[in-house]
């Protein structure tokens, strides 16, 4: 497989993989990008959700070489500083304990709220209900898309 | 030098903890007790340390050590804030640094597990804290030639009342460092909640900003210079030994660097046996693995089939007698009511959305270096350290943070690969990251069990007997981790004829703690029946079981006026007997474990055989709330993940796990998420963990909401077996 350069989280990423290899195992074996986490492996869980041109993608399900061209989001590419919306609720809430599935939740809540300004309770159970949390923070993710949601609108653009 | 007077019994008697050593580079050291140093001050340095727990720099700044992991039950929050409410420091100046496991005892044990970190910390964080922050008052008293009664500290300052003039920390620490050690037993500890400014509030997770942004922060994000990866392939079968591998095949795969076969040590929980597959990242090894053919040898071939069959055997035998009090066949022919039922839960698995992971290192020094996302990083040390022949001293630990630990990290097997593998591959680090079917199908399981339940009512409707037999797991006639009880467990104790039996059915499958370790499990079958009791006698659930907890027989089981309590308090909150209309339900459940006090009410309604469980009203008394965030979000936590566990079981064939990942042990989706209402009884008690307390009554609870919404009795999870989802 020759080289090829993916576009993540703005930044151009030149990568040499098998052309099986799943865009999680790039980002986190090659690029050292391990925000982006396995639990399953299988696109069961929602763990290493990442944002595909703005929809919630599982990356160990996407072949890194058949996401050229395309704008990738890792959270890392969020905002360094948490200040985006979603980020921001997140911190609020506090909805983190072991924290190691909440960056897969984050950026499935900001695809929501990308296309759902003001999502309701049922809006929220189908967007987020491919995200597993071990620890069972859903309570608080409820509240803090809600919050986002609000920190959004306060700010005059979509989260 | 070290003198050292050990302490008597779990009494505080602080005088008795004090323990002086001099350090090599020539610091006074004086600790408390196994607890480590009270104080290390050395004088004209720039920054202070006045203990373990505390540094504070020249510039003000304040760091609190944690000292034990972090899996997400907050410890790394919560034990600094008892420190900086004692030091009497702002929160937003202090800084959090996770400490590595200690090479001597200094911290005393350093271990997530049994909700023990917050009562075994508690005493000597506060010493900590407080300790310091007299040094600190005393340097300033000296610095003003005032007494150090007139002076007081607040925000990092020490204040001198009568002039009102003030010093920060910053300026007092070379004077501090000089003074003679408070004495530990004149300290005067901060215990009640109202005295508390810090402790009790909504305090946000240290590690937030770190997660949030994705920051590499867990055991599996180590990445070294040179670092490898490695997967450990285990017989399918527990414990079976590899006798060959088509290793040559498999090292001429992409990426492979390394293939070969471990003898391992025969044991569950330390090296078994395997196949170690190591290469240039997971993706490549993960292929190689799927690859591997090996040649077993296999000793057994337990099954969920074979379990059932001996228990239903069992059940007919009247098993080992564990305790009888009072003459319970007698009571039984002169009962006005007989009430049998028969409880079943399966086994379950961790799941830990984290897989088991270590990263590992020997240095051509011979020192061995890991970053083990591990509960109990001592024994992973002592562990290693008896496979390998490598004096514990040589082997550093880093304790990383755990996604998720439930139990399952307490176990030293991962590390004791990842240890073993790093050397056969000769001084590279190495990342060993096993593939969630590997971690599902070799984990340390919660065992089934069975229970036969008999209760022998007065004509007033009072349960005057009560027969229990116990069908659980063993291996050689002994129950194995997590499949025991013991006979003093309520209602033992509460009424005069009882009597505890068991039966042991040998097994092979490897067991171990899983969150609140039996009492998750068993809790369901007991508040299951109870309610039937209760139901059986025309009484109410909650009066029946308060009448329960009203009187002893000889020493109480546990603290019947917190239980009491606890239970009330429930049910008010739930509005406990209000009328919901048709379909829907309230279900009620109590327990008692690991010193916490946890009562629920749920409230679910039904929507034909599926039924959501609404809300969950939670009451819990474990002393004092540190931080009201954490203590809410293991609540929360374990009302969640015990609904889920309600719906999940693991099953076993030719002696090998079924369930392989997410698709066929589906944890609780947000969907299905009930609102949480929590409430704390908050009092002067020693304060105890969280993490596991509020688990065992939520399945019960649920349970028999159920049954007050559908008429449905649930005795066997996972519910679906009762035609019941959620």
């Amino acid at each position: 497989m020759p080289q090829f350069t993916l576009k993540i989280n703005g930044t151009d990423h030149s990568l040499d993989v098998p052309s099986d290899m799943p865009l999680l195992w790039a980002l986190r074996d090659k690029l050292n990008m391990t925000g982006t986490k396995y639990s399953c492996g299988i696109g069961q869980c929602g763990t290493c959700t990442v944002l595909v041109d703005g929809k919630p993608t599982k990356s160990c399900r996407s072949r890194a070489v058949n996401l050229i061209g395309k704008e990738i989001v890792t959270i890392e590419g969020l905002t360094a500083d948490c200040s985006h919306p979603v980020q921001k609720a997140w911190n609020e809430v506090d909805v983190p304990q072991c924290g190691y599935c909440q960056g897969g939740q984050i950026l499935a809540a900001v695809a929501l709220l990308e296309n759902n300004p003001k999502p309701d309770d049922a809006a929220i159970d189908e967007a987020m209900s491919d995200n597993l949390c071990r620890c069972g923070t859903y309570v608080r993710i409820r509240k803090a898309i809600k919050l986002a949601a609000e920190y959004a609108a306060d700010e005059g653009g979509a989260a | 030098m070290n003198t050292s007077i050990k302490p008597a019994g779990n009494k505080l008697d602080r005088r008795s903890f004090l323990k002086v050593s001099m350090l090599a580079s020539g610091a006074l050291m004086i600790g408390v007790g196994s607890y480590g140093t009270l104080l290390a001050g050395e004088a004209g340095q720039e920054t202070w340390i006045p203990n373990l727990y505390v540094r504070i720099d020249p510039d003000g700044k304040v760091t609190i050590i944690s000292k034990n992991p972090e899996g997400g039950q907050g410890v790394k929050t919560a034990f600094p804030m008892v420190v900086a409410e004692c030091l009497e420091v702002d929160w937003k100046d202090v800084r959090v640094e996770q400490a590595a496991l200690a090479v001597d005892d200094r911290y005393g044990r350093q271990a997530l597990g049994g909700s023990r970190g917050t009562p075994d910390g508690w005493n000597d964080l506060r010493i900590a804290g407080t300790a310091a922050k007299d040094l600190l008052v005393a340097a300033a008293a000296n610095e003003w030639t005032v007494p150090a009664s007139e002076c007081y500290a607040e925000s990092g300052a020490v204040v001198h009342k009568p002039s009102g003039k003030s010093k920060p920390y910053a300026s007092l620490l070379k004077t501090a460092a000089t003074l003679p050690a408070p004495d530990v037993s004149k300290l005067r500890l901060k215990s009640r909640p109202e005295e508390f400014k810090l402790l009790g509030t909504f305090v946000r997770g240290v590690d937030n900003q770190k997660i949030l942004t994705g920051k590499p922060l867990f055991g599996s994000d180590i990445r070294l210079d040179g670092m490898l990866y490695a997967m450990y392939q285990k017989s399918p079968v527990f414990g079976g030994k590899a006798r060959s591998a088509n290793l040559e095949h498999i090292l001429t795969l992409p990426g492979v660097t390394h293939a070969f076969i471990v003898a391992g040590t025969g044991e569950y929980n330390g090296l078994q046996p395997g196949v170690a597959v190591v290469g240039t990242g997971f993706w490549e090894v993960n292929n190689a693995r799927e690859q591997l053919e090996v040649d077993w040898e296999t000793t057994h071939a337990d099954s969920t089939a074979s379990f059932d069959a001996q228990a239903a055997k069992l059940a007919g035998e009247m098993g080992e007698v564990l305790r009888h009090d009072g003459d319970i066949d007698a009571a039984f022919k002169t009962a006005a009511k007989v009430v049998e039922a028969s409880y079943y839960y399966p086994f379950v698995a961790h799941a830990n959305m984290e897989p088991m992971n270590c990263t590992a290192q020997l240095h051509e020094s011979g020192k061995l270096e890991l970053w083990a996302p591990t509960q109990n990083g001592k024994a992973a040390r002592e562990k290693i350290s008896a496979n390998m022949g490598i004096p514990e001293s040589r082997i550093h630990i880093h304790q990383v943070r755990m996604g998720t630990a439930f139990g399952r990290r307490s176990r030293t097997d991962f590390a004791s690969e990842a240890a073993w593998i790093a050397r056969e591959i000769g001084g590279k680090p190495v990342q060993l990251v096993w593939a969630r079917e590997e971690d599902m199908r070799h984990d340390f399981y919660r065992p089934a069990g069975w229970h036969h339940f008999k209760a022998g009512l007065d004509d007033d409707g009072k349960m005057i007997a009560f027969d229990h037999h116990f069908i659980t797991m063993g291996k050689n006639g002994k129950t194995i981790s997590g499949a025991s009880l013991s006979p003093k467990h309520y209602p033992a104790g509460l009424m005069p004829n009882f009597r505890f039996r068991w039966s042991i059915i040998e097994c092979n499958v490897p067991t171990g703690p899983w969150r609140d370790p039996g009492h998750s499990a068993y809790c369901f079958a007991y508040q299951g029946f109870f309610d039937e009791v209760a139901i059986a006698a025309g009484r109410d659930p909650l009066e029946f079981r308060l009448d329960l907890l009203s009187k002893s027989y000889g020493k109480p089981p546990l603290d019947l006026v917190r239980s009491s309590n606890t239970l009330k308090l429930a049910a008010e909150k739930a509005g406990w007997g209000r009328d919901l209309g048709p379909n829907r339900g309230l279900g009620l459940a109590f327990h008692f474990s690991h010193r916490g006090y946890a009562a629920h009410v749920a409230q679910v309604v039904a929507e034909g055989a599926s039924i959501k469980v609404e809300k969950v009203f939670s009451v819990l008394d474990v002393g004092p709330i540190l931080n009201l965030s954490g203590a809410k979000h293991q609540v929360e936590g374990c009302v969640i993940d015990a609904l889920s566990t309600t719906q999940l079981e693991v099953t076993f064939e030719d002696g090998a796990t079924r369930q392989g990942n997410f698709q066929n042990y589906r944890l609780l989706k947000l969907d299905r998420a009930p609102d949480v209402k929590c409430h704390f009884i908050q009092s002067e008690n020693p304060p105890t963990g969280l993490g596991e307390p509020p688990f065992p009554p939520v399945g019960p609870a649920i349970a028999n909401a159920i049954f007050a919404a559908t008429g449905t009795r649930i005795r066997e999870l996972p519910f679906r077996r009762s035609g019941i989802t959620i």
